[in-house]
């Protein structure tokens, strides 16, 4: 085994790459949820989006086309969600996780013909003298604009949800939809322009994985990363810049291994590939034995249908 | 001619299969303090909806000082200057005081400014509140001044309160009223919803009674006694619960220095807890809310395990057995919670019945549940207890909260337990309910069980209990025999050394 293959400065980098689906599905997630809406459909949301942006990209030759359709595709498979719980008072668990199945299925359909095809390339953007810096040009100034795209993200939504009448009325909706309603807020509403917004982020995040990541398409590419995603929002107990901790963690234990991989590391592939599921079961494990403080940090009404009662 | 400043005429709301408010006119005139009386389900919460612009009338109209008044959303009604306190607090835990404030208004401050204006609105009214606490620390009395300061900032004419003072204890209820009196000498009017008499007679002048949604009554509450109103509202005579008092018999529940640690975050600790019951007998024990009325109740259960010795029943050590076993040999509980700790809220009166009948009444055989058994067993507590349900197979979920409250205890009772423990019997329960599941648990005592009631309405504690204790800060003070004992004596003791001067009689 050869560990000084491995270049730091390469691993930061493309750990930020790798890092970029999950948190942009994950920031969705966390709105979701913070709207007391627990949507299981996370990965089903984001190979549609990861197919759709494909095959806009590979038809059109524009990638930013095709990140437009992901959000889109996101957005309506959320839709179809947000009609089943919130119109229709289907059980959320139950359509999240139908909603998964229906993706994975839809998706393999819609991009058989576009297996073995090359995107076109998401070119970097470069900063002049910025880029050309030692180490950090590397990794701060030299990424493809989803991965700053990701990162305002994460910035907008904690200020939102902080310091914005908007945000604070979507964290009383999920923290007690009774009160929220008796106060005069729509509930459903609100819910359903998160389960929207959630649904774009997932789908973008699918977007980035074929278009940029990885870059082609395959069936059942997503491999787990929107499990991942929600794993990931527990793990940041709801709040957004632990979510980016946990998403360049995450990230990097997935390029680490296909490092690990690389440099020759004496044991089986399989281990290494389950590395980051076996860490997300063990993270949940960890953050939920200690009762009374997750259950302090989640939003009270999550998962819960929002019957208005007179 | 002055107009009154809200003037309802002949308000009518349907619902599928209920008419909830029939017909309902009265006024509010300016700077009065309007009682709206009634029983649980008889319109009062749907009248005031509609007031507040939460649901919108059939027929009929308001008149706000003579204009015509119809909300379509509580921020319309808001705008008009009508504010309302819930009974069920409409707050969210997870947020500060502030926050909390301002999501109840309509075009909020910066929070630093609202801090600001909270804090000198709360020292006005003498409310003291610190806008930086989590919602979720404050007592009931706080998360009350929560939603009153919220209602002031908006400068309301109209305060609309819903069942205020059901989760205070005395000495709050006092300062509730003292703010109330100043709200009043500023010229503002309130509508204050209870049913609790004896503290409509203290407060307002003017009462509309409501009963099956109609107007029933209208009355001087101060030229009326207590009892006189309740009939009013009842409909009938009032049954007044009573038995032969007789001595008592041999101990059946010994409970010797009982500590626990708290369960959870915002739990109490039991702090060397010791009481006897003897066949017969009644103990009452009173308390502020959070003082450790529930971590007494699942020790007394077995929800948590103790010290073998540490509870006794009939002389045999129990305190390391679990529910299961403690209910077979009758010793039988009813939590506080209705929906989801007392019964299942999803699941149907039968199989809520089976849920703690299972062992007791023999309706489980080896390993399968005996279906025809549990519905006749759900349906005779039902009939016993005059619990008003379609049939045995509607979901828990659905039924009031007095009907319920009359099953869960019912359910217990019929299991003819020999020691029983109750957590909050008639809360939420109207004054007909109340009185007969009073009467069930003195018949209970009579027929030889021993009881502990626990209970935050120190009347429902003087009328049924035979000794009283008061727990304060998980400590249980010595059991008194209840006659004889007066409000300061009972003041003191769920105080401890403070707290004397404040209590209402």
């Amino acid at each position: 085994m050869d560990l000084s293959a491995i270049n730091p400065v390469v691993l930061i980098a493309s750990l930020m790459v790798a890092a970029t689906p999950i948190l942009l599905a994950g920031m969705g997630e966390l709105v979701v949820e913070k709207s007391g809406v627990l949507n299981l459909g996370v990965e089903g949301m984001m190979i549609v989006g990861a197919v759709s942006g494909f095959a806009v990209a590979a038809t059109t030759g524009n990638p930013y086309l095709g990140m437009l359709a992901s959000i889109a595709a996101g957005a309506a498979l959320a839709a179809i969600f947000a009609l089943l719980t919130q119109v229709l008072m289907a059980n959320q668990v139950a359509s999240g996780l139908a909603l998964t199945l229906f993706g994975l299925g839809f998706s393999a359909l819609v991009g058989q013909s576009y297996v073995g095809i090359v995107p076109p390339r998401t070119e970097k953007l470069t900063f002049g003298p910025l880029t050309d810096l030692p180490v950090l040009g590397r990794i701060l100034f030299n990424q493809d604009i989803l991965v700053y795209a990701s990162i305002a993200l994460v910035a907008a939504v904690w200020y939102w949800l902080r310091a914005t009448r908007s945000g604070r009325v979507l964290r009383a909706v999920g923290e007690n939809h009774d009160s929220a309603h008796a106060l005069g807020y729509k509930v459903r509403r609100v819910r359903v322009l998160a389960i929207l917004f959630g649904g774009a982020c997932a789908g973008l995040g699918g977007g980035y994985l074929s278009l940029i990541r990885v870059p082609q398409w395959t069936e059942g590419m997503t491999a787990g990363a929107g499990w991942i995603a929600l794993a990931l929002v527990v793990f940041a107990s709801w709040r957004p810049w632990r979510l980016l901790g946990g998403a360049y963690l995450f990230g990097g234990i997935m390029v680490l291994q296909f490092n690990l991989q690389a440099a020759g590391l004496r044991i089986p592939v399989e281990y290494l590939a389950m590395s980051p599921y076996l860490i997300t079961i063990l993270v949940l494990v960890v953050m939920s034995s200690n009762r009374a403080r997750s259950s302090l940090s989640a939003p009270g009404s999550l998962g819960r249908s929002f019957h208005a009662a007179g | 001619m002055s107009h009154p400043l809200l003037s309802i005429q002949g308000l009518t709301k349907r619902y599928p299969g209920v008419v909830a408010n029939s017909e309902v006119t009265f006024d509010i005139g300016e700077g009065e303090v309007h009682a709206l009386l009634g029983e649980n389900g008889a319109g009062k919460s749907t009248l005031v909806k509609a007031i507040y612009g939460l649901i919108r009338p059939n027929e009929g109209r308001m008149l706000w000082r003579g204009q015509p008044y119809a909300p379509g959303a509580p921020a319309q009604a808001r705008a008009t200057g009508v504010a309302m306190v819930f009974q069920h607090f409409s707050l969210f835990d997870a947020m500060d005081v502030a926050e909390n404030v301002a999501l109840g208004m309509d075009n909020p401050p910066p929070i630093r400014e609202l801090a600001a204006r909270i804090i000198e609105v709360s020292n006005t009214y003498g409310l003291p509140l610190d806008p930086g606490r989590m919602v979720g620390d404050l007592s009931a009395g706080e998360r009350q001044r929560v939603e009153i300061i919220r209602c002031l900032l908006q400068n309301p004419q109209l305060l609309i309160m819903d069942e205020p003072t059901s989760v205070l204890t005395p000495q709050e209820v006092e300062i509730l009223f003292r703010t109330l009196r100043q709200l009043r000498s500023e010229g503002k009017s309130i509508l204050y919803i209870s049913h609790k008499l004896e503290e409509i007679r203290a407060l307002c002048e003017n009462a509309t009674v409501l009963r099956h949604g109609k107007v029933v009554g209208r009355a001087d509450p101060r030229q009326e006694s207590a009892r006189s109103l309740a009939e009013m509202m009842v409909g009938q005579t009032l049954h007044v619960p009573s038995r032969r008092r007789e001595a008592p018999g041999r101990p059946l529940l010994q409970v010797e220095n009982l500590s626990l640690a708290p369960q959870t975050a915002f739990g109490t600790a039991l702090k060397g807890v010791t009481l006897t019951v003897r066949a017969g007998e009644i103990l009452g024990i009173g308390g502020v809310a959070g003082n450790g009325q529930d971590e007494l109740l699942s020790a007394l259960s077995g929800e948590l395990r103790a010290a073998p010795s540490a509870i006794r029943m009939d002389g045999t050590p129990v305190g390391g057995y679990g529910p299961t076993a403690r209910r077979a040999m009758g010793l039988l509980c009813a939590p506080e919670e209705r929906l989801g700790h007392a019964a299942a809220p999803d699941m149907s009166l039968i199989e809520n019945a089976l849920l703690t009948g299972a062992w007791r009444e023999k309706l489980v055989r080896n390993g399968f549940v005996n279906w025809t058994k549990a519905r006749d067993f759900a349906e005779k507590v039902i009939l016993r207890f005059d619990v008003r349900t379609p049939g045995s197979h509607v979901a828990a979920r659905a039924l009031s909260g007095g009907n319920l409250q009359k099953f869960v205890i019912g359910r217990e009772i019929l299991q003819r337990p020999s020691v029983l423990v109750v957590n909050q019997p008639t809360w939420g329960v109207d004054a007909s309910a109340a009185a007969a599941i009073r009467q069930a648990l003195l018949d209970l005592a009579q027929a030889g069980a021993a009881l502990v009631v626990i209970s935050q309405d120190l009347d429902e504690l003087l009328e049924v209990a035979d000794n009283f204790a008061a727990l304060n800060g998980g400590r249980l003070s010595a059991p008194r025999p209840v006659p004889g004992l007066t409000m300061d004596q009972i003041g003191l003791m769920l105080g401890g050394a403070e707290g004397d001067s404040d209590v209402a009689a």
